[in-house]
């Protein structure tokens, strides 16, 4: 997030693109309803009609995966309608005519076509966005999850900046991490491409920094993605795989597909705390301390390092994780010096990443720190790009043109499969379902469809049906609900039976690698 | 322009505008009691406890909901303010059934440490006859509406704090309760369990299911952390005795959640204490897993790795780092990939 959770309540201004908020980041969504109770204005773009819609000033519900055609739209009529923020756009950003020529194809007339948004819908938020600045502009994974997800995020930015509010409280593009340290991942390196504190893995000067700093000699090219990985254990080129705390067998678009590369694998090893259906897939498991059993640091999606505690011993002979890996590297040959997360994060992570260098465990025993923290004096960065000077130069405005998901309906499979999350459960309930109480406020599944296609299917809420897709088939409820427009299918991938991953399409954005989980074709029938 | 002063127990003091009393207080390390009165949230005035004098005004006002004024003299703690504490206490405590020798919330119930510091040393009316039944027909939060004072801070919690609108005031008179559209149990209503108004119960009203008869406030120790669930990262309190997590609540006035938590941040702590944990190394062997020792399983992984490596390349190892584990963690993940296995092969589920 370029902004802070502390500006939510305190902004005039939403647009919420892709983000189910009340359900994957509850306490997120507390502040905007605080917001919008004070006279905030909110604009939802969201093909269902989520709790959210309740609170918003007007909702949209585009048809799944046409967010580019829907953004070029608002900016063709800002543009038009000379509404954009012309000093800021002089004076902060670059591109600007490579944009408007692209925008230029997509008047409100085709942003309907594509986005099922009325025209006149598009150019009346278009108004209210030029008119109730800054606007805070808020995405999830509705927005990253589809094979254009990267163009996707840059028509997010290049709407914020063509408003003129990036750089400011209460403005910038904000994306909602959706598991709790994947910012922190990010940050320490879990990358193919850069090290912790995103220094290039392909710049010499940060190789030579890493390289002296760990006393070794390092690579400089760059790594796999998890897609590639997984094709490469299917291919033979992987071998090897080392899988940390995460349940990809279900995680993972299209599980057969994934399954089947892990079957030819010749060694992989597990850290986990529970048996998952991943680790039934490993030659070793390697049983691991849990949250709240050992000290370390989580960083949240406003970049703030917070302090996770250890409160209990964990069970039986369960190791913390970075105990787990220095172990094995010492084996391997390397006397690894730290040993502890104090210790790693003050003598290595703050001493290597320079956005972090202030950070110290000293400094966060309360509130946590929001990087950038250059130094020991420096108070953190709550918002990102003040005034609009980019930290890295003028804003560049990439224009984006809109492209179909990789799969759309057609006679055999005429519905749209959009998934998500769900406010009880959490990943693949590896802890959720283990959480006293959870489990009954919500015990299964369901196949959430729209009340026109229920009557066309003949099918009532609470009925068994099957669903599937070229990749696979489940039987699950189906529930009927007015959240769900017609044409669509939404679930979660929460339950193993019935998770939605054994339909999603393996398709990746071209950049990121992202998975297409937001958009494939299936059909729907009634189970006898 | 009109002056912002006013004085505080003899003393001068500044105010800024549309302070109440009670903030004033507040701010200069002035103590004011309070019950129902919900920070952030619309003052109800609704217990009386934070009364204070007012110079020239005919009775007490309540202090959270009486706006700071140029020139008044306020006075926080005359016998005539105890006075009416005192009554006010005894009040709420005759008002329902307040056995605090069972009463979960013993040891954190505000009703309870105000009746001690105003020493009502008896019970001056007999409680109600007629109570509603308690109700726990849902996982987590029991509700027994006889310990109930009415101090609408679970509405506000609820309506304002974290707009659920699952609850209100209902009924009138002797009957007033707290209740649900249709007056439904909670799991039959639009309450998604966050547990706000638990945490604003200041009494044992509204209590914790799960926690119940796992310990006393005083027995277990207070560890502060952050959420495992969501990227928002809120700040927990959890509440720990005999290496059992036994409840969570929110650490107020903390970033970025500010006092706030949702149903999985709250209930959702005891995954680790399941007896499905995995407690020791395993390895496979002709498909089963056997338990191994430390020494043993590792011994293995480096020997593999090191194998495959020097027959098929470093690139030829591939690993998938966990975005739920700590900083510290992903770093000697990718730090053993690239610096001993000698591959940028390593990746995560950011994307998911
Ligand atoms: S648990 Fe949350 S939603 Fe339910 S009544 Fe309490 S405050 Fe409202
Ligand atoms: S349930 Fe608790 S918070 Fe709600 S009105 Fe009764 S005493 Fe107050
Ligand atoms: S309490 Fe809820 S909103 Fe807060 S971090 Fe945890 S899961 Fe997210
Ligand atoms: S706290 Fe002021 S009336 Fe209750």
């Amino acid at each position: 997030m370029t902004n802070s959770f502390a500006d939510f309540d305190k902004a005039k201004m939403f647009f919420i693109i892709g983000s189910n908020m009340t359900e994957a980041h509850p306490v997120a969504a507390t502040f905007v309803k605080n917001a919008v109770n004070n006279g905030a204005k909110m604009i939802l773009v969201d093909p269902r009609r989520t709790a959210l819609a309740e609170f918003a000033t007007m909702h949209l519900p585009l048809k799944v995966g046409s967010d580019i055609a829907l953004l070029n739209g608002l900016m063709h009529v800002l543009i038009k309608e000379d509404l954009y923020d012309k000093e800021y756009v002089k004076s902060c950003t670059v591109g600007f005519e490579e944009l408007k020529a692209a925008v230029e194809n997509y008047p409100p007339e085709r942003a309907e076509e594509i986005s099922g948004i009325p025209a006149e819908t598009i150019v009346e938020v278009a108004r209210l966005m030029a008119a109730n600045k800054p606007a805070m502009l808020m995405y999830t994974l509705g927005i990253t999850e589809h094979t254009c997800g990267v163009n996707n995020v840059m028509s997010c930015a290049n709407f914020q900046m063509l408003l003129g509010n990036v750089g400011f409280e209460c403005g910038g593009v904000n994306p909602l991490r959706g598991q709790n340290n994947v910012q922190g991942a990010c940050d320490m390196g879990a990358l193919p491409n850069v090290y912790p504190g995103y220094q290039k893995v392909t710049d010499p000067d940060a190789k030579a920094k890493f390289e002296k700093a760990w006393g070794v000699e390092l690579d400089d090219k760059l790594g796999m993605m998890m897609p590639a990985m997984f094709d490469g254990l299917g291919d033979g080129k992987v071998k090897g795989m080392y899988i940390f705390g995460e349940n990809v067998a279900n995680t993972e678009p299209d599980i057969t597909h994934v399954e089947h590369c892990m079957e030819h694998a010749e060694f992989i090893v597990c850290n986990d705390i529970f048996h998952t259906e991943t680790t039934r897939f490993a030659d070793v498991v390697l049983p691991a301390t849990a949250w709240s059993e050992d000290d370390g640091t989580f960083t949240n999606s406003e970049r703030r390092v917070n302090r996770v505690r250890k409160a209990v011993e964990a069970p039986g002979d369960a190791k913390p994780n970075w105990w787990i890996f220095k172990e094995i590297a010492k084996r391997m040959g390397q006397e690894w010096e730290s040993n502890s997360g104090q210790e790693i994060w003050d003598n290595e992570v703050s001493m290597l990443a320079p956005s972090m260098t202030g950070i110290k465990f000293s400094r966060i025993e309360g509130d946590g720190l929001q990087w950038p923290v250059p130094d020991l004096d420096h108070l953190g960065t709550p918002f990102l790009h003040k005034d609009g000077c980019f930290t890295c130069g003028l804003g560049n405005f990439k224009p984006a043109e809109w492209t179909p998901p990789a799969e759309v309906p057609d006679e055999e499979y005429p519905l749209v499969l959009s998934t998500g999350r769900r406010l009880y459960h959490y990943h693949t309930r590896t802890q959720t379902g283990r959480s006293g109480g959870l489990n009954e406020l919500l015990g299964e599944e369901t196949a959430d469809i729209s009340l026109a296609d229920a009557k066309k299917l003949g099918i009532a809420n609470g009925e068994r049906v099957r669903l599937s897709s070229r990749r696979g088939s489940i039987e699950l409820t189906a529930k009927v609900t007015p959240e769900v427009q017609e044409g669509m299918v939404w679930m979660a991938f929460h339950f193993r039976e019935a998770c939605a991953n054994w339909l999603t399409n393996g398709v990746y954005d071209p950049v990121s690698q992202t998975a297409e989980y937001k958009a494939c074709a299936v059909k729907l029938e009634k189970v006898a | 322009m009109a002056e912002s002063k006013l004085k505080l127990n003899g003393t001068e003091v500044e105010f800024a505008p549309g302070e109440t009393l009670l903030q004033v207080a507040e701010r200069n390390g002035v103590d004011i009691p309070t019950l129902c009165y919900l920070k952030d949230c619309t003052p109800t005035g609704a217990c009386r406890m934070c009364v204070v004098e007012v110079k020239g005004a005919r009775t007490l006002v309540a202090s959270c909901a009486m706006p700071a004024g140029n020139g008044m003299e306020v006075q926080t703690d005359t016998e005539k303010v105890r006075t009416a504490r005192r009554l006010a206490v005894e009040l709420l405590l005759s008002s329902g059934h307040h056995n605090c020798l069972v009463c979960e919330a013993n040891g954190e119930c505000k009703l309870q440490a105000l009746a001690y510091e105003y020493g009502v040393d008896a019970v001056r009316f007999s409680p109600p006859a007629e109570t509603y039944p308690i109700e726990d027909d849902n996982p987590l939060i029991t509700r027994d509406f006889s310990k109930c004072i009415l101090c609408g801070r679970c509405v506000q919690a609820c309506n304002e704090v974290q707009v659920n609108r699952a609850i209100g005031f209902g009924y009138r008179g002797a009957e007033a309760k707290i209740v649900t559209t249709g007056d439904r149990p909670y799991d039959q209503s639009d309450c998604v369990f966050c547990g706000q108004c638990v945490q604003a119960c200041p009494v044992g009203a509204l209590t914790e299911k799960k926690a119940k008869g796992k310990g006393r406030s005083w027995e277990t120790k207070k560890v502060r952390t952050t959420c495992p669930y969501c990227g928002v990262g809120c700040q927990l309190w959890l509440h720990v005795k005999d290496n059992q997590i036994i409840k969570v609540t929110a650490v107020e006035d903390a970033q970025p959640n500010r006092g706030r938590l949702c149903v999985k941040g709250r209930f959702g702590y005891d995954f680790i204490h399941s007896p499905e944990r995995l407690t020791t190394p395993l390895i496979k062997e002709n498909g089963e897993f056997r338990e191994a020792s430390w020494d043993e399983a590792l011994d293995l992984v480096a020997e593999r790795f090191m194998e495959i490596k020097k027959e098929h390349g470093p690139d030829s190892i591939a690993g998938v780092s966990c975005a739920r584990s700590t900083n510290e963690d992903s770093y000697n993940m990718q730090k053993l990939f690239r610096a001993v296995i000698g591959t940028n092969n390593i990746d995560h589920c950011a994307r998911t």
